[in-house]
């Protein structure tokens, strides 16, 4: 078996609260090899961004708790990890840019103090840099984002930028010194839809250039169509479907995959498109079936009861649900021909 | 304002200044000396013009003027503020920084249990208490006034003993007047101590669930650097402000403190003034106060200026 750049095995993370344990993020399985680009859809608070800061290992302690999985990077589990290992990770490995730019930088430092100290913890075992190589670093990074004038950005303090300039700031960031994963986690949420749109056109050219992985969190199938190779559908802390980008849009096979495509607004016209109804569950006391059974237009009694399984439908397309087991297919077809009869 | 709060309160100065049987002339005599034979208004202005020239009258109680006894216990006062503002400071932030980051454990729930005792305790009962635990049952540390006898005052430069100690090269005198200094001092800190180390505390938990620590920490920034530069800037914030009122409220708050440990200051002096309806010193003293409240103030509003860019830069647009 070859290695994978990350490997995420059954990841349970779980938050306290006063009621008991939210089971947010539910048995994730996820890999991703050096230099690809992946896409985590699915909509706000199901637990994308929950999963990806387990990665990190930045969620609150006070309230995160992960009972069960495994998060390999090059064979080595983060979760097992002691802090001055993760400390070599998360400055020499990864790096995680947040989907609110104006929330990520500390209000009270100045852009610059902000670049300089991951740049000078990113490198440090290498070389000692003084101000000068610092400030040629950030102001480099900076004109990578296609800001103007880095000099003065540098003196700034995050509440003079915009929003938009503010989210190419967390980019700089995060790719100064170049890492072998960047996980951007909703990088155009915040923005409106032009700077959205070049922001991504950015990202992906900063990807391309400097070889990186990419794991993309987005509620929008239309952002990562344009992004990533392959994408996995996630709902209520589990992944639904992981297929490649084409086939995903080919052949969408899980009730909630085609539901989220027909959220996505057509410039067609046909006025508000259906959308999926209800909302995410309630973690505390999930459902023991399928999280998606209480939505799904298609639900049958045993997708209330049990969990369905990844099942292989394709090469490289895999979907947890109930209706493509052969059990299912059968009963499907025998109510259908009863249907007709009647 | 000061002045004719001092003016109105009851009791003939000149009557308490020369005693019960006085004769009646003298008194006369002494009212007329004193101007308190006019009317407020003209008394206010013979004040004013006082003031203006440096000359505060002179005390009826020390029977000197009152800009000499401000000389005399104002620096000694300035000194045990001082301390205490340096107690009050160090303490709190260390307290402060170990509850947070220990929170919810032992530590934070011992620093909290800490904190509601301090904050109860008033100051003078604490000044009580420590008299008569290191004055009485260890006696390790003087307890009484601000040198031992047998010590020599230092040369007098700025009436700061500590200081004025250590530039003159008397380090004998230098730990003998910090040794007076530190339960006074103490004393004095405590109550505005714990309050602080609770708000920053507060603050600090506070923000460490912002954004921005998460993705410091997901830089792998030492925690060392987070907690003392990405959260404590940010924390100090709301800190200051309150920290600014308790420092100048000390001056104030002092004399009971003063009046414990015989500590010769403006606190005390003051009490003694308004008792004896001095009203010269009280003037002074008010005056003295008011003028420190307000410089610690503008000192505080520069200092938050630093911290918090946002309040700096909106000031000057």
């Amino acid at each position: 078996m070859n290695e994978h750049l990350l490997d995420i095995r059954n990841l349970k993370s779980w938050y306290r609260t006063y009621q008991g344990y939210a089971q947010v993020v539910d048995g994730v399985n996820l890999t991703i090899d050096a230099g690809k680009k992946i896409g985590i859809v699915g909509e706000s608070g199901c637990g994308k961004t929950t999963t990806m800061k387990s990665v990190l290992r930045v969620l609150d302690e006070r309230k995160a708790y992960l009972p069960e999985g495994e998060i390999l990077f090059k064979n080595q589990n983060i979760l097992k990890m002691r802090e001055t290992e993760l400390q070599q990770i998360r400055r020499k490995n990864i790096s995680m840019i947040s989907q609110e730019p104006s929330a990520a930088l500390n209000p009270v430092f100045t852009v610059g103090q902000q670049i300089f100290d991951v740049i000078s913890y990113s490198t440090q075992d290498d070389t000692a840099k003084n101000k000068k190589e610092l400030t040629d670093i950030a102001i480099k990074a900076i004109r990578d984002v296609f800001i103007p004038d880095p000099e003065r950005i540098l003196e700034c303090y995050p509440h003079q930028l915009s929003g938009g300039m503010k989210q190419r700031i967390c980019i700089a960031m995060a790719l100064v010194i170049p890492r072998e994963l960047l996980i951007a986690d909703e990088p155009g949420t915040a923005l409106d839809v032009t700077i959205q749109d070049q922001i991504h056109r950015l990202l992906r050219a900063l990807v391309d250039e400097k070889q990186t992985a990419l794991i993309m969190i987005t509620h929008s199938l239309g952002v990562v169509r344009e992004l990533v190779d392959q994408i996995y559908v996630m709902y209520a802390g589990n992944i639904v479907e992981v297929a490649t980008t084409n086939e995903l849009f080919k052949n969408p096979l899980h009730p909630y995959t085609r539901g989220l495509m027909d959220c996505v607004p057509r410039l067609s016209g046909g006025g508000i498109s259906a959308g999926i109804y209800g909302y995410v569950p309630d973690y505390v006391h999930p459902t023991p079936g399928c999280r998606f059974s209480p939505r799904c237009p298609y639900v049958k009694e045993i997708c209330r009861v049990q969990k369905p399984l990844m099942l292989e439908i394709d090469e490289g397309h895999t979907v947890a649900c109930f209706r493509y087991t052969d059990s299912f297919t059968e009963q499907h077809r025998q109510e259908e021909s009863i249907g007709e009869r009647a | 304002m000061l002045f004719i709060i001092a003016r109105i309160i009851p009791g003939d100065p000149a009557r308490m200044s020369l005693g019960p049987r006085a004769p009646q002339f003298a008194v006369d005599e002494l009212r007329r000396e004193m101007h308190l034979d006019k009317s407020l208004p003209v008394q206010y202005l013979y004040w004013a013009r006082g003031v203006l020239q440096g000359d505060f009258g002179k005390s009826i109680n020390t029977k000197r003027p009152v800009s000499t006894d401000i000389k005399e216990f104002f620096p000694a006062t300035l000194e045990l503020v001082l301390f205490s503002g340096i107690f009050l400071i160090i303490l709190s932030v260390l307290l402060g920084l170990l509850a947070a980051k220990y929170h919810d454990s032992l530590v934070d729930n011992l620093v909290r249990g800490l904190s509601y005792i301090g904050i109860a305790i008033p100051a003078f009962a604490l000044a009580i208490l420590l008299l008569l635990l290191f004055g009485y049952v260890w006696q390790v540390i003087p307890v009484l006034g601000r040198l031992s006898s047998g010590v020599d005052e230092p040369l007098h430069i700025t009436g700061l003993f500590t200081f004025d100690s250590l530039i003159t090269g008397n380090f004998t005198t230098f730990f003998n007047a910090l040794a007076h200094l530190i339960l006074p001092a103490l004393a004095l800190a405590t109550g505005p101590l714990f309050q602080e180390a609770r708000l920053l505390r507060a603050s600090l938990v506070d923000n460490m669930g912002k954004e921005y620590i998460s993705v410091a920490t997901g830089y792998g920034l030492p925690s060392h650097v987070i907690m003392t530069k990405y959260l404590l800037r940010p924390s100090f914030i709301p800190v200051v402000s309150v920290m600014g009122m308790d420092l100048a409220a000390l001056m104030g708050n002092a004399f009971l403190v003063e009046k414990i440990f015989n500590w010769p200051g403006i606190s005390r002096y003051g009490m003694n003034a308004l008792l004896n309806k001095d009203l010269n010193a009280i003037s002074a003293v008010f005056l003295i106060f008011g003028a420190i409240f307000l410089l610690v103030n503008i000192i505080v509003d520069i200092i938050v200026a630093s911290l918090d860019p946002r309040i700096r830069l909106g000031a000057r647009s």
